[in-house]
C-alpha cells in the first residue's frame, strides 16, 4: 500500500491536470481548494480508488480527511488495509 | 427600490442576527454592514463610480457577498465569475464588460493576475488577503488596504440602474452578459421569496455556487426577509453537508437535480436528523419523477418546489407542492407579477394545451445582454403591448388545458449539464484550438447524475494520436468543469447534411461509420 500515493498521483494528473499545474501539485494540497476536483471529479476519484485498490468506501468516509490531498488519500487507504487485515 | 437597501432594512431590524455562516465564521446583518460599508468606501476612494463594472472572481464565502453589496453600496454593477473560470475566458469577460475592479483571493490570484495582463481595463485587483500580495501585478492590493473609514458618497442609483451583469454561455461560443437591473432583481426576489414562503425565521443552507443566480439569489431572498444562509463550499462531500444542515438546523435546501441524485444516492441518509427541513427547492434543470418521489419519501415535512428559470429573468415558474401529486413532471403555470405564454414560429400565443417557446413578460426580465445587440433582438421582442419588449426563453414546452408547463426541449442547441448551460460551441472552439484536431462537434447525451454530459467527436489529423483523457484534460485547462467532455470519441468522419453542415443528430445513430475509442 506504500505504492499508493503515486498511482493517485498518476491518476489525477492524467486525468485532470495539464501543463505548469502538473508540477505543481504538493501531497497536501487541497484537491477541492486548488479546484484540481469538484463534485463529480470526487465520485470519479472514489470508484477509481475502489477499482484500482479493491476498498470499499462507504459514504461516511467520503470526507475531505480521507480524501481532500493525496496525504489525505494515502493515510485513508492504509488505515482501510489495516481494518481489512 | 434598490437591491442593496433589503440589507439596511435588515440590519437595523435585526443588527444582531446572524446573517452568513461560512466554515467556523458567523456574521451578524451588522457586521456585515459595517464590512460592506468599509470596502464600498474604499471602491469609491479608488475612482469607481456609478455604472462602473466590478468582477467578483471568489470562491463560496462571505467575502463574495461583501463584494457584491459594497459595489452596488457604490453605485456600481457587480459581475460574478465562476471560480473555475480560466484565465483566457476571465480576461474575455473583464474586456467585454469593460470591467474597471476585480475582486479575488489568494488561490485565484494566479489566473486572476495573468487575466488582467491582459485587461487593461482593470485599475485594481483587490486580494482577499491580510497582506498586499508580492510577485504579481502591482495593480494588486490586499482587502485591508482596500477599505475605507471615510463615509461613502451617496451614486444617485435609481432602480432602473444595472445592478449585474452574469455571464452566460452563448449559443454562438462567445458568452454574453446578461444586463440585470436593480428592479429585474428586487422583483425576482420578491416574487420567489414570496412564493416560497420564506420568513426571518429561516435558515437556508446553500452550497449551490455564488457565481450561479440561484446561489446568488438565496443571498439576495435572505437578506431581504431577515434570515440566515449557511454557505458551503460545495457539494463535493454530501456526508459533510448533511452533518452541516443538520448542525444548522437549516430549514430551506435549495439544489439542482445533480444534487439531490448525489444526496439521494447517500445510504446514511436516514442517520441525520433534517426535520427542520420545510423547504426543498429544484431548479436549473429537470427534476426526474424518480427523484422527486424519493425526496418526498425522505423529506416527508418538507414542501418540494419544482421550478424553472433562466438567466435573464431568473426565474419563470413554479409548480406548487401541492400540485406534485396531480402532475410531478410540470414546473408550474407562471409566477405572481409576471405573464407566460407559448408562442408559434410566427410567435401567435398559443392556447392551452398546445406545444410552442415560452415568452415570459414582467418587470425581471433583463434589459438585454452586455453590448450585444443582435443577440439581445433575438432575445427580447416586441410582445402584445406598444412599446413593451418581451422575452423568449428559447425554450420550447407544452401545456395542459389547465396552462400547466412541461419543458420539451431547448431551441438551439444549448446543453444543460449539472443544470448549467453549456454552449457546443465553446467546448468545440477549446477541443478544435488541441494541434492535430481536424474537427470536433459536442453534444449532450443523457447522463443519470449530469442530466446531460457533454460528448464530443473528434476527427483527428492523420498523424496524430489522442486518448479520451487528453482531450479531456486539454478542456479542463481551458473551461470551467462543467463545461469540460465526459466522454470523447474518435471518428473517421462526421455525418453531414446535403448543404454540407454537420448532421448532430446523425451522431447518435451511426455506430458503423464511428472508429473504436481510444484506451
Amino acid at each position: 500500500m506504500t505504492d499508493a500515493k503515486p498511482l493517485v498521483r498518476a491518476f489525477i494528473l492524467d486525468n485532470f491536470l495539464m501543463g505548469g499545474d502538473r508540477e505543481g501539485l504538493s501531497d497536501h494540497d487541497s484537491l477541492l481548494g486548488r479546484r484540481v476536483l469538484d463534485s463529480t471529479g470526487f465520485i470519479e476519484l472514489v470508484t477509481y480508488l475502489e477499482r484500482t485498490f479493491g476498498v470499499r468506501i462507504e459514504d461516511h468516509e467520503m470526507v475531505p480527511e480521507n480524501l481532500d490531498s493525496l496525504d489525505n488519500i494515502e493515510a485513508f487507504l492504509a488505515r482501510k488495509r489495516v481494518s481489512r487485515t | 427600490m434598490l437591491l442593496h437597501e433589503f440589507l439596511r432594512s435588515s440590519v437595523h431590524r435585526t443588527p444582531d442576527k446572524v446573517a452568513l455562516v461560512a466554515g467556523t465564521e458567523r456574521v451578524t446583518y451588522s457586521k456585515l454592514d459595517r464590512r460592506v460599508q468599509r470596502l464600498a468606501a474604499g471602491l469609491q476612494s479608488r475612482g469607481v463610480r456609478r455604472g462602473d463594472r466590478v468582477a467578483i472572481f471568489l470562491e463560496n464565502g462571505i467575502e463574495a457577498v461583501v463584494a457584491w453589496y459594497a459595489v452596488l453600496r457604490a453605485g456600481a454593477v457587480f459581475m460574478v465569475v465562476n471560480p473555475f473560470t480560466k484565465r483566457g475566458k476571465l480576461s474575455y469577460l473583464l474586456n467585454d464588460a469593460r470591467a474597471s475592479a476585480l475582486v479575488t483571493s489568494v488561490s485565484l490570484l494566479p489566473e486572476a493576475a495573468a487575466a488582467v495582463q491582459a485587461a487593461a481595463s482593470v485599475s485594481f485587483v483587490i486580494v482577499a488577503a491580510d497582506a498586499t500580495p508580492v510577485n504579481y501585478d502591482t495593480r494588486c492590493l490586499s482587502w485591508a488596504s482596500a477599505e475605507s473609514d471615510s463615509p461613502v458618497s451617496e451614486p444617485g442609483t435609481i432602480d432602473v440602474d444595472l445592478a449585474s451583469i452574469v455571464y452566460t454561455s452563448g449559443s454562438t461560443g462567445r458568452p454574453k452578459g446578461v444586463m440585470l437591473t436593480h428592479l429585474n432583481m428586487t422583483t425576482a426576489a420578491t416574487v420567489v421569496s414570496g412564493y416560497l414562503g420564506l420568513t426571518a425565521d429561516d435558515i437556508i443552507f446553500s452550497a449551490l455556487p455564488l457565481s450561479f443566480d440561484y446561489g446568488l439569489y438565496q443571498i439576495l431572498m435572505s437578506v431581504q426577509v431577515g434570515a440566515s444562509v449557511v454557505i458551503d463550499r460545495s457539494f463535493a462531500f454530501p456526508v459533510k453537508a448533511l452533518e452541516l444542515m443538520e448542525r444548522e438546523r437549516v430549514t430551506v435546501f435549495p439544489g439542482v437535480p445533480t444534487m439531490f441524485a448525489m444526496l439521494t444516492g447517500v445510504r446514511s441518509l436516514s442517520e441525520f436528523d433534517l426535520a427542520s427541513l420545510k423547504i426543498i427547492s429544484s431548479t436549473a434543470a429537470v427534476l426526474p419523477e424518480q427523484r422527486i418521489r424519493e425526496l418526498r419519501a425522505l423529506f416527508p415535512q418538507a414542501a418540494l418546489f419544482s421550478m424553472y428559470g433562466l438567466t435573464e429573468c431568473q426565474r419563470v415558474s413554479f409548480l406548487p407542492p401541492e400540485q406534485l401529486d396531480v402532475r410531478p413532471s410540470s414546473v408550474g403555470r407562471g409566477m405572481p407579477n409576471s405573464e407566460v405564454w407559448l408562442v408559434d414560429e410566427a410567435g401567435a400565443q398559443l392556447p392551452n394545451g398546445s406545444t410552442g417557446e415560452l415568452v415570459v413578460r414582467g418587470s425581471h426580465v433583463m434589459r438585454g445582454y452586455w453590448g450585444n445587440p443582435e443577440a439581445t433582438a433575438e432575445r427580447l421582442k416586441p410582445g402584445p403591448y406598444p412599446g413593451e419588449l418581451v422575452l423568449y426563453s428559447g425554450d420550447i414546452f407544452r401545456s395542459d388545458s389547465e396552462g400547466y408547463l412541461y419543458f420539451v426541449a431547448r431551441k438551439d442547441d444549448m446543453i444543460n449539464s449539472r443544470g448549467e448551460k453549456v454552449s457546443p460551441r465553446e467546448v468545440e472552439s477549446i477541443v478544435h484550438a488541441l494541434d492535430g484536431v481536424l474537427e470536433a462537434v459536442v453534444v449532450g447525451v443523457p447522463d443519470e447524475l449530469l442530466g446531460e454530459a457533454i460528448k464530443a467527436y473528434v476527427v483527428l489529423r492523420p498523424g496524430y494520436t489522442y486518448t479520451e483523457r487528453d482531450v479531456i484534460r486539454h478542456c479542463l485547462a481551458h473551461l470551467e468543469n462543467f463545461m469540460a467532455p465526459k466522454f470523447v470519441d474518435f471518428v473517421g468522419e462526421l455525418p453531414r447534411t446535403d448543404t454540407g453542415k454537420v448532421y448532430k443528430k446523425g451522431l447518435h445513430s451511426v455506430p458503423g461509420g464511428l472508429a473504436p475509442k481510444a484506451s
